[in-house]
């Protein structure tokens, strides 16, 4: 993303547009195509979600007898069965405060290291600079699964192995690739000008980073924060490993999850149930945080 | 729970003020070397926290899988077999099968998913039901991958024909005439490769709406009124100026996709296990893990690390494209 | 850390000396573990992890200590890598009798020898079961907490009832079958679809069939690799299958495949019915349509019959083994207490389970009492054979038959694959 303008004049700022009654009524058909386009997409994307939202309603016995759409016709049969379930689950409420407890941090801390990181990849000249960054990028397809033995075997010599620290610092490591690759393009496509401005007025790297690079910066550190919390809240694998072996209670909600299924897949339908309630926390973040999608704060910077 | 919530707010707090410390504190101590190396010394400072995770996180396993690739099976006592598990894998059909279905995933996942989500980052900025519309693209991703497998279970599901259809699916087609078909099940080769990926477009295509509308933000209004001004259609604008605008972090977004599409296993796992021609390389590996073949499985990993090398390749291009622009 | 174990250290010794005073020397008291902790790892979630936390609920009350129990389908993954690095649960399922040797031989297990009464837990178990719990060193390394009888062939009473005079051969049943049809549309009913393990249903089958057409004998040698897949003996089961069952199954072979096996028994049901009968184990009563069925009125079951008269009376069956790791004198008194009638019952009394200490009484139906009997009865028993071959052979068994059943690979195919990957799983490094 950059704000540099492509190289074509800008026109008088007091010009007058004139729009031609011509382009008028191509403009109202266009904006009918693009509310189809967008409402028709709107409903596609959510068709599986309301399917599953519906589903969750219903008694178990139904589920794998009739469609979920013929919930719709009488005789109506809903319950609130599944969830009630779901919530009486013995360590729920502590599951859903581990989740907490190992999501937060998680995020925050990847999000402060990358944007050192980003900023230096960005903003400082030192040899072997693209190749470290493009390394750094390609750590992103190292599988998961490869990396557990060696890990776990280190937290269990000092010790962590069952406390909150080693999944704090697990998902710091995993989720650093993209959180640098994010951070470093958004900032490394800022102007210029604005860091040569900052040191003509005197500002050395710390400054610049401070008041130039982070505050411009906020939507992609929104966007990072809404991802990193959504996979460290998801993930049950490194929780599983890292903590699950030495000390269960403090599995998150994910393996409460889980466990509502039995080893046979028997229960299924609580799943159902369980993914919305999961999903009301991931999405109360994505809300809060949009606001930070705000446009022109690129060009408040450029004009001011 | 209280000590633990202590150490939390400790760590939330303490952590970022840590490292604004430690910045502050190496930048005294670089100040004090001569100009010309503070230059050379500062960066390392800055990268140091983000090399040390991972360095010990990603590298320094990824050593020891590369040299686990030459070994044999047994984890007690591996014997060197030099090229041996890389034999076995390209002269085997289920991984030479699942290498083709990679590459299929990989074009196609990106081409949706940064397509569709291109278009959606593009098209919402202009309607005043934004957040609803952005919302519910996202919805997909905040659903746990196990809630996931469950969705599309049931939209996928398969009676048969003459039955009453359970599946969202069959249902839709069933009302204009066509049989149901499993979908998952599919003995038509590549019908549920197709299936598994659009699950992945459905739950990834909301990641490149949110990255590129945070760009499309930060487009400068005025230059799209330039272009309108000049007398631009909006087909033209976007060709324009919002597109080239966006290179950068569509480059992002698609490095992202194609590696997430190498690593696919999740949807695959859950729902078909690779049957039906569905089998993935990240699944293989899996696969070869749970049989105790652990030679085998790094030899699949290290696979999929080469295999992203032209991607590597391709974004060095573009940082030095980048840097010469601005 | 150190300063805080020389803090404790003295104090340990002064406890464990005064235990040590309490008590006779050699014999672990109960009461000595109030407030301990032992850490469970299984693969039972849902209404299973209910009903374990049930079993072992009377233990927690009367030793004070306390069982964490962590469930996950990941069981492999999370032990294999436990034991790489050093981080094990005191117990644990395990996923298999192949894999407890393996664990066995790694040192991982600890001997049962000196924690249970070998010769009580002798008596009270049918010996293949106690076999199966046996590391390569003939020392047992892991108990049955539960069991199950597969091959049961389930009917709806209403369409015909074949409690009074239940097909003695394969060639009867099919007769039966056929006479008793009525609006039926197929014989059978088979579902093979499930997430990831799809295809073992259809397993079942061919162990079944391999059983009762070519003996015990060579069903051992099958499991383990010493006959190959193409051999005729072996070959004869998977045209049984493709003949009589696949030829005659509800919906084809798509529905067959894509079917997922909770729900494949649904249309005993249905009316008109969909199929007159349904091969699945003794665990099928809690699932799907039969949960909410009335045993004996909607649903009853006649064990797999006789194919070839020299091997009569032979019983196919699977159970859930459980191992220690860490010796502590908790997870001792546990494992003590799980392998004795009483905990076993517990579990048994709320269905879909079948206890493996033979004196288990708390049978909540008639149906189940009957499982039980044919598995305490059996003239010669054999444990699943894909749970007892390498993971990779079970693998390749599960998605042959699901290659067979949807009618993706011809039987020449699938044999022709499986030979390969025998072949190549067998082989120890």
């Amino acid at each position: 993303m950059t704000a540099t303008a492509p190289s074509r004049p800008l026109p008088h700022p007091l010009a007058v547009p004139a729009t031609p009654r011509a382009n008028r009524r191509p403009r109202r058909a266009g904006r009918i195509v693009l509310h189809l386009v967008v409402v028709g997409l709107m409903v596609l994307w959510a068709i599986p979600t309301i399917g599953l939202l519906v589903s969750s309603f219903r008694p178990s016995s139904e589920l794998s007898a009739s469609g979920w759409w013929t919930a719709f016709a009488p005789p109506y049969h809903f319950t609130m069965e599944n969830y009630s379930q779901v919530i009486n689950q013995s360590g729920i409420g502590r599951a859903f405060l581990n989740s907490l407890f190992i999501a937060i941090p998680a995020t925050i801390i990847p999000i402060a290291v990358a944007a050192f990181a980003a900023y230096a990849f960005s903003w400082m000249e030192f040899p072997g600079r693209d190749v470290l960054f493009v390394v750094v990028v390609g750590l992103l397809v190292v599988p998961l699964q490869t990396t557990l033995i060696p890990i776990l075997r280190a937290f269990a010599e000092w010790g962590i192995t069952g406390e909150f620290l080693a999944v704090w610092l697990a998902h710091t490591g995993y989720g650093l690739p993209f959180a640098v690759y994010l951070l470093r393009n958004f900032m490394g496509s800022l102007p210029k000008s604005l860091f040569e401005s900052a040191a003509i007025d005197g500002a050395n790297h710390v400054t610049a980073f401070f008041r130039v690079a982070l505050p411009l910066c906020v939507p992609a550190i929104a966007a990072l924060a809404i991802f990193q919390f959504l996979f460290v809240w998801n993930d049950l694998l490194v929780a599983l490993i890292y903590i699950g072996l030495a000390k269960p209670d403090r599995l998150p909600l994910t393996a409460t999850m889980a466990n509502l299924v039995n080893s046979l897949g028997g229960g299924w339908y609580l799943l159902a149930a369980a993914a919305f309630l999961s999903m009301l926390v991931p999405l109360l973040i994505f809300f809060t945080l949009q606001r930070y999608f705000i446009r022109g704060i690129i060009g408040g910077a450029v004009k001011g | 729970m209280d000590s633990q919530l202590l150490t939390a707010i400790e760590v939330v707090v303490g952590v970022p003020a840590a490292l604004v410390g430690y910045i502050w504190l190496t930048e005294r101590i670089v100040t004090l070397a001569p100009p010309k190396w503070q230059k050379r010394i500062r960066p390392w400072f800055w990268l140091g926290p983000a090399l040390g995770f991972l360095g010990f996180f990603l590298v320094y396993p990824t050593i020891g899988t590369i040299i686990r690739s030459f070994q044999s099976r047994s984890p007690l006592r591996p014997r060197w077999v030099g090229l041996d598990n890389y034999k076995w894998f390209f002269t085997n059909d289920a991984a030479l099968g699942a290498l083709l279905n990679n590459v299929v995933w990989l074009v196609m996942l990106t081409v949706f998913t940064v397509g569709l989500g291109l278009v959606v980052a593009v098209l919402v900025d202009r309607v005043r039901y934004e957040p609803w519309a952005k919302s519910i693209l996202f919805l997909p991703l905040a659903i746990s991958m196990v809630a996931a497998g469950v969705i599309w279970k049931f939209m996928y599901d398969f009676r048969p024909p003459g039955q009453p259809q359970t599946g969202t699916v069959n249902a839709v087609i069933g009302t204009v005439g066509l049989g149901p078909v499993a979908w998952l099940q599919s003995p038509t080769f590549g019908v549920s490769t197709f299936a598994l990926i659009a699950v992945m477009v459905w739950m990834w295509t909301g990641f490149a709406m949110v990255i590129i509308s945070a760009a499309v933000k930060g487009i400068d209004p005025e230059l799209l009124e330039a272009a309108r001004l000049d007398g631009a259609g909006e087909w033209q604008v976007f060709r324009r100026v919002t597109f080239p605008l966006l290179g950068p972090t569509l480059a992002v977004v698609s490095t992202t996709m194609v590696i997430t599409s190498l690593k696919t296993f999740d949807i695959v796992y859950t729902l078909t296990n690779g049957n039906y021609d569905t089998e993935v390389i990240a699944n293989l590996m899996i696969k070869q893990m749970s049989f105790g073949e652990y030679g085998r499985a790094s030899a699949v990993a290290v696979v999929l690390l080469l295999a992203i090398i032209p991607v590597m390749a391709f974004n060095i291009r573009q940082f030095r494209a980048q840097e010469s622009v601005r | 850390m150190s300063r805080l174990m020389r803090t404790l250290a003295p104090l340990a010794a002064l406890g464990l000396v005064a235990a040590g005073c309490s008590s006779s020397p050699g014999e672990k008291e109960d009461g000595d573990i109030r407030g301990d902790e032992v850490v469970v790892v299984g693969t039972w979630g849902g209404d299973e992890q209910e009903a374990f936390l049930a079993m072992v609920k009377p233990w927690e009350e009367q030793t004070g200590a306390k069982v964490k129990y962590t469930g996950t389908r990941d069981l492999n993954t999370l032990l294999s890598t436990g034991i790489a690095s050093g981080q094990l649960p005191d117990l644990a399922g395990l996923p298999g009798p192949g894999q407890l040797i393996e664990y066995a031989e790694a040192g991982a297990l600890v001997p049962l020898s000196d924690v249970l009464d070998i010769d009580t837990y002798t008596a009270e178990t049918a010996p293949a079961l106690v076999e199966l719990g046996k590391g390569s060193d003939g020392e047992i390394y892991g108990v049955f907490i539960k069991a199950a009888v597969k091959g049961l062939i389930w009917y709806n009473p209403s369409l015909h009832d074949y409690s009074a005079n239940p097909p003695s051969t394969w060639d009867d049943l099919l007769e039966q079958g056929e006479a008793n049809k009525g609006s039926a549309e197929a014989l059978w009913c088979v579902g093979i679809e499930s997430g990831a393990a799809s295809g073992w249903p259809a397993t079942d089958w061919i162990e079944d069939l391999v059983l009762r057409t070519a003996g015990p004998d060579v069903y051992t040698q099958w499991y383990r690799g010493e006959v190959k897949w193409s051999d005729p003996r072996i070959r004869e089961a998977f045209e049984i299958y493709v003949e009589d069952v696949l030829g005659n199954t509800y919906g084809g072979l798509q529905t067959a495949a894509a079917t997922n096996f909770e729900v494949a028994g649904d249309p005993l049901f249905a009316d008109p019915p969909g199929c007159v009968f349904h091969h699945q184990a003794s665990f099928i009563t809690g699932l799907g349509g039969f949960k909410d069925a009335q045993a004996g009125t909607d649903y009853d079951f006649f064990p797999f019959p006789d194919i070839n008269a020299q091997y009569a009376g032979a019983v196919e069956g699977a159970g859930d083994l459980f191992g220690m790791f860490n010796d502590t004198p908790a997870a001792r008194s546990l494992m003590r207490y799980l392998v004795t009638a009483e905990a076993q019952n517990i579990w048994v009394q709320r269905g879909g389970a079948l206890s493996a200490n033979k004196n288990a009484t708390g049978y909540p139906d008639d149906i189940s009492a009957r499982s039980a009997e044919i598995l305490a009865n059996a003239q010669s028993f054999v444990f699943d054979a894909s749970d007892l071959m390498p993971q990779a052979m079970n693998d390749a068994f599960w998605r042959g038959m699901v290659a067979l059943t949807s009618g993706s690979a011809s039987l020449d195919e699938v044999l022709a694959d499986l030979d390969k990957a025998q072949a190549d799983a067998y082989t120890s490094s």
